[in-house]
């Protein structure tokens, strides 16, 4: 037991613990950010996980078919945001409830990447490239870490800096924010809410799509129906989790990523542990974090963008 | 102050904004009919007429937000077309709302700035707000979130905004509601200061003593028509109030002898945290309302009202059962239904979404607060006619205007909705009574009837408490007012003794001590120094 | 130009009625339009999704079997949607019933029980499924915590834990390593109705639901402080009702019927516990509420019809080797073109003139 102990010790304080919480953590924290631009501008996009799925499918078919991982990337993206577009006309152009959308998306987004992925099933690409830079890739620990990672793994980074600096350096972030605060009074004070919330919503919708073809393109070079296995819903959870802030978002990824290690890692070692349980940990794990972070008190309640969920027509 | 007509002021040769004929339909409904009206710079010019009187429709008009069906608007003479608010910003012209256009968790700069066109850095916006509120006196920080501030506060953004565009007309929609009368003076001396600078500015109210006191002219809307342009300081306010209103509305009879009932609603040493971190903590509230009396509650919104209606009627609930006595039954730890089985009822503020559910039949909205005790439910089941039968009947009494026998709440009008709320509780004959606001956005005539509906169900012996901003409504019909203020309950005073001056006082805070302080030697000393 | 949407004075009932016939005839074409796209005869292959289960007095028996816990769980659910209370984890309550039932049928297995089995077996399937359901409603009500999430994560959750039940423990020592529970003895399986066909007791239960469903929405207090609470909240408060009373209400009576369909479906068509034996119903159920407008008996018949996708889609599998995934895209679709039609009863849409710009207007 004490062994146990110390070679779980020995592998947190590893190489290959942080590199499998950045690949792990990398397509919550892609799916995530999208979700909280969209959520900041008031609206609450549960099709994640059908937008990500798509984006699986679509992405590797288009790699497959292509040969090449970005051209894959691209049709991940083109998928999400198509994804995306769909719930927007729905809920900013008909006012439809925005959880049953989302909803709906999620189920639609799943048969369909169902349908275009079974073609693809044990079909095989290269996965994404590494980066390889002359001396610093060579560099014990550190070289793996920061400069030996796929594009996904930088693009995750600069989003979340973009985002950041989005939000709360700019007078477009600036009004976003606002719409998600009040909409009546955006619109009152001539701001165009329905086209902001689109275009936050597109680019929701173009994350989660990036995110899903992480999934077949770097971390594994092949697509399963299915293989999201409910990421989408834990990148919802993560910007709860976050409060609606960027930086606190990378810190919830990154916890996420924590717990696939740990699922690897025991099993591994080969602790006794039945295999559900460990399966079942990611989720057990966002139960655990909703339930923390939110308090009737409300500290979840006080970050949540005011006019998250809430339909908008404006009174003619 | 100087009559600006009377100096012969050069400013009054052209009007800077004209409305020629201006009129505005909607479908059968002609909310503004051929409206004539001039306002002219270093002028305040007063837009008078009760709810529904047409004046925000005109105002939007001159604000480009609505499109007149007929008629023109001149600016310095020149017929314009306005295609929206920002043109006519663009013009000169900027308007503070009633309801204010705020984001409550971003700060006073970030808000200013987004009132703004995006051409200036948001430091340069933070920086000429900081330089104009501190030019007008109207203080503000610009680093502090809205939701911090109370509403006077939060109007001045809302004026600073406007400021900051260098207007040549400033248009202010009732100002002075949510303002204790200390504010409003401090308001009314900016505008003062805004007339010498020789801005034009239009004044909306209902509120004639102000009108009388602030504004050079005043035009009188009524039925979505101009009825006369005057000089209201050459008028009575009697003579005002019938151009506004058209025929003499009722006046409402007050009872004037009671005998001593007993005390039907007592409030003892209530204290209550807030139930969000918004909201304003009750601190040792008590006050005793009689059988057979009227009580009012006055202060300006946001000093616990809401909190205080939430503790009385049972949605939120005390530690205490006998810090709230109904009838002589001790209910503070008693949810909604039981204080309602105990004899109470209870009219919220907001008639949409709190006091009925909008979507819902009348009838549902019925049974919404008489399931507790009111005979329309069977073991379990709804018993219908019932319902309908109340509904039937509140129309009958109270004069509710509908277009079926059982319509959604959303589709009535809102004096005719609040009858109907207000109805449906008086039907039940309830010992005691406590209404929020209850003639708030409501036409005259259905507050007259609201009015006295509440006056009759006292002197039938039940104990009303109203909580209202109308200080002039509470005056009307209160026999004691206590204010409100931070939480906390003045002392009620006999409505027949005290001035509105020291209802102001209290409202805005002040003045305690004037009451309080009379006894004491140390008490007078304060007096003095503050007189 | 432009499209906007006008709130109506009032709701229209005749959308109320005509909204979900339009839904389904504009999936339909969108379906021809998908099998046209994957080289397949339109008509043809709509008729084999749509007619063919129709025509045969056995197919008609699976519609009533696949359609028993459809209209079951989307009644449960329609309780939880009309009062705002998002129950997604319907499917992980389901098999938590399916488990909670299974046990007592496998602790008894092989040994001589009276017919008591079969009833306790319902209703510990009821009772697993409303305690399951009761942890996403205790967190929210207790945390603040969104049922959404937390309901569908338990639906994982569920199901690691019946598959680690199914090849651990509760494995059929005599089946052959296969990861499923050894059948259930005949007293402790649900009882055939229609003899030739599938249709079990079941159906009888489910048209009861409705039956009790329709009269505690329609006609009870009950009833009216669901639907308040999904009509104004804040109404709901001042009206009397505790709004977290009715959440725990709502999740248990729903994962109680969930899990009641759950313990009947595998005591029942399946006759034994094993990993893969729910086609999702938990999930097409939520599109069964919503298609059945969170009404009863429109359940009854949204349930039906989705219950017809699902033969359909296999009847295609085989007949014209369309894939099974093509239901799931059509029960999407349907959901999309539901919820679309569903916002003409509050809404009316019209196409503006704007002049420069659009008009504004301000509260």
């Amino acid at each position: 037991m004490v062994e146990s102990l110390i070679e779980i010790g020995k592998l947190i304080f590893s190489v290959s613990f942080i590199l499998t919480v950045i690949t792990a953590s990398t397509p919550l924290l892609i799916a995530g950010a999208g979700e909280l631009v969209a959520e900041r501008s008031g609206v609450l996009n549960l099709g994640v996980e059908g937008m990500m799925i798509m984006g699986a499918a679509c992405g590797f078919a288009g790699a497959y078919t292509s040969g090449s991982i970005v051209i894959g990337a691209v049709c991940g993206v083109l998928a999400g945001a198509a994804c995306s577009a769909i719930f927007a006309a729905l809920t900013l152009g008909l006012a439809v409830n925005q959880v049953a959308a989302g909803l709906a998306l999620t189920i639609f987004g799943t048969g369909l990447s169902g349908l275009i992925g079974r073609g693809f099933v044990g079909a095989r690409i290269s996965p994404a490239p590494k980066l390889d830079l002359p001396v610093l890739t060579g560099l014990p620990g550190i070289g793996q870490i920061f400069f030996g990672q796929d594009a996904f793994v930088y693009a995750s980074i600069a989003l979340i800096v973009g985002i950041w600096y989005f939000l709360y350096r700019t007078r477009a972030g600036l009004v976003l924010r606002a719409v998600g605060d009040n909409h009546a009074s955006a619109y009152a004070l001539g701001y165009r809410v329905l086209r902001i919330r689109l275009l936050a919503v597109l680019f929701g919708g173009a994350c989660a799509g990036l995110a899903g073809a992480f999934l077949p393109l770097a971390y594994t070079p092949f697509f399963i129906p299915g293989m999201t296995a409910g990421r989408g819903w834990i990148a919802v959870a993560l910007v709860v989790f976050a409060s609606w802030k960027p930086g606190r978002l990378v810190g919830g990824a990154y916890l996420f990523g924590a717990v696939t290690f740990l699922q690897l890692s025991v099993q591994a070692l080969g602790l006794g542990i039945p295999p559900q349980l460990m399966s079942s940990l990611p989720y057990l794990a966002t139960i655990a974090v909703l339930v923390l972070i939110s308090s009737k008190r409300g500290t979840a309640g006080l970050a949540a963008p005011a006019s998250l969920g809430l339909v908008f027509v404006p009174d003619r | 102050m100087q009559d600006a007509s009377q100096l012969g002021n050069p400013a009054r040769t052209q009007p800077i904004l004209s409305a020629v004929g201006v009129s505005k339909r909607y479908g059968d409904f002609l909310a503004n009919d051929r409206i004539d009206l001039d306002l002219y710079p270093a002028e305040i010019h007063a837009l008078l007429g009760e709810n529904g009187a047409g004046k925000s429709t005109l105002v939007k008009i001159m604000y480009g937000l609505i499109q007149p069906s007929a008629g023109e608007l001149r600016w310095k003479g020149q017929g314009i077309v306005l295609h929206g608010p920002s043109q006519a910003r663009e013009l000169g012209i900027a308007m503070v709302f009633q309801h204010f256009s705020l984001f409550e968790s971003l700060t006073v700069a970030e808000n200013v700035a987004l009132g703004l066109p995006a051409k200036e850095s948001l430091a340069a916006i933070a920086a000429r707000s900081a330089d104009t509120s501190r030019r007008y006196g109207l203080p503000l920080d610009p680093k502090r979130e809205v939701w911090r501030l109370s509403v006077g506060e939060r109007q001045r953004i809302e004026i600073v905004r406007a400021l900051m565009q260098d207007p040549k007309l400033l248009i202010l929609d009732e100002p002075t509601a949510v303002l204790t009368p200390q504010e409003a003076d401090q308001l009314f001396a900016v505008l003062e200061r805004l007339k010498q600078e020789g801005r034009a500015i239009l004044y909306i109210s209902h509120k004639l003593d102000e009108v009388k006191r602030l504004c050079d002219t005043a035009t009188i809307l009524r039925g979505g028509k101009k009825v006369a342009t005057c000089d209201p300081r050459r008028e009575t306010a009697a003579s005002l109030a019938r151009m506004m209103v058209g025929s003499e509305i009722g006046e409402v009879k007050a009872v004037n002898e009671r005998g001593v009932l007993q005390s039907r609603l007592v409030i003892a040493h209530l204290s209550l945290e807030p139930g969000d971190p918004h909201g304003m903590r009750l601190a040792d509230l008590s006050l005793a309302v009689q059988g057979g009396e009227i009580v009012g509650i006055a202060g300006v919104a946001g000093n616990g009202q809401d909190e205080l209606f939430s503790a009385l009627s049972g949605e939120r609930l005390s530690d205490v059962g006998d810090a709230i006595i109904i009838n002589g039954n001790p209910v503070g730890r008693l949810g909604v239904t039981e204080r309602r089985r105990a004899g109470a009822a209870f009219v919220p503020e907001e008639r949409l979404g709190h006091g009925t559910a909008p979507r819902m039949k009348l009838s549902e909205n019925a049974l919404l607060t008489g399931h507790a005790a009111s005979g329309m439910v069977k073991r379990g089941f709804v018993d219908r006619p019932a319902t309908l039968a109340v509904v039937d009947r509140a129309t009958e009494k109270f004069d509710v205007r509908k277009g079926k026998r059982d319509p959604e709440a959303a589709s009535l009008s809102g004096g005719n909705l609040q009858k109907f709320v207000v109805g449906r509780e008086i039907l039940r004959e309830p010992g005691v009574l406590v209404a929020s606001q209850p003639t708030w956005g409501v036409d005259a005539g259905a507050a007259s009837t609201i009015r006295q509906a509440l006056i009759d169900l006292a002197a039938r012996g039940s104990a009303i408490l109203v909580i209202s901003q109308d200080l002039d409504e509470l005056i009307e019909i209160a026999d004691r007012i206590a204010v409100m203020f931070h939480g906390t309950l003045s002392a009620p005073l006999v409505t027949g003794n005290v001035t509105k001056e020291t209802l102001g006082l209290l409202m805005g805070g002040a003045g305690r001590d004037v009451l309080s302080g009379a006894k004491s030697a140390g008490g007078e000393q304060k007096h003095a120094a503050g007189a | 130009m432009q499209l906007v949407l006008e709130k109506r004075p009032e709701r229209s009932a005749f959308a109320a009625v005509v909204s979900p016939l339009i839904a389904i005839s504009l999936s339909l074409m969108s379906m021809a339009a998908m099998f046209a796209a994957m080289g397949k005869n339109p008509i043809t292959s709509l008729g084999v999704y749509f007619l063919d289960p129709l025509t045969d007095s056995y197919s008609l028996g699976e519609l009533v079997v696949k359609a028993t816990p459809l209209v079951m769980i989307g009644i449960g659910l329609s309780f939880c949607y009309i009062a705002n209370i998002w129950n997604i984890g319907a499917e992980g309550q389901f098999l938590i019933g399916a488990v909670a039932g299974s046990w007592l049928a496998v602790r008894t297995n092989g040994t001589s029980v009276g017919p008591w089995v079969l009833p306790v077996m319902l209703f510990l399937g009821a009772l697993g499924g409303a305690l399951y359901a009761l942890i996403p409603a205790l967190c929210k009500i207790r945390f603040g915590a969104s049922e959404i999430l937390t309901s569908l994560m338990l639906v994982y959750i569920a199901n690691y834990g019946m598959d680690y039940l199914v090849r651990g423990p509760w494995r059929d020592p005599h089946g052959l390593n296969f990861p499923t529970t050894a059948d259930f003895d005949p007293v402790a399986t649900v009882p055939i109705l229609v003899p030739g066909s599938r249709v079990h007791a079941g159906a009888l239960i489910a048209l009861v639901v409705v039956g009790l469903g329709a009269v505690l929405l329609g006609r009870t207090i009950m009833g009216f402080e669901i639907r308040l609470l999904g009509a104004a909240p804040r109404a709901a408060r001042f009206s009397g009702f505790d709004p977290d009373k009715l959440v725990i209400f709502t999740f248990a009576v729903s994962g109680a019927l969930a899990g009641l369909a759950g313990i009947i479906e595998v005591a029942g068509p399946v006759g034994h516990l094993q990993p893969d034996f729910s086609p999702g119903y938990g999930f097409t159920a939520i599109i069964a509420a919503f298609l059945g407008r969170l009404n009863p008996v429109g359940v009854l018949i949204a349930g039906l019809f989705l219950a017809l996708t699902f033969i359909g889609g296999e009847n295609a599998e085989i007949a014209i080797k369309l894939p099974l995934d093509l239901t799931k895209v059509f029960q999407g679709v349907l959901l999309f073109y539901v919820l679309a039609c569903d916002s003409l009863i509050a809404y009316r849409v019209r196409l503006l003139r704007t002049q420069h710009g659009r008009e504004f207007a301000h509260g």
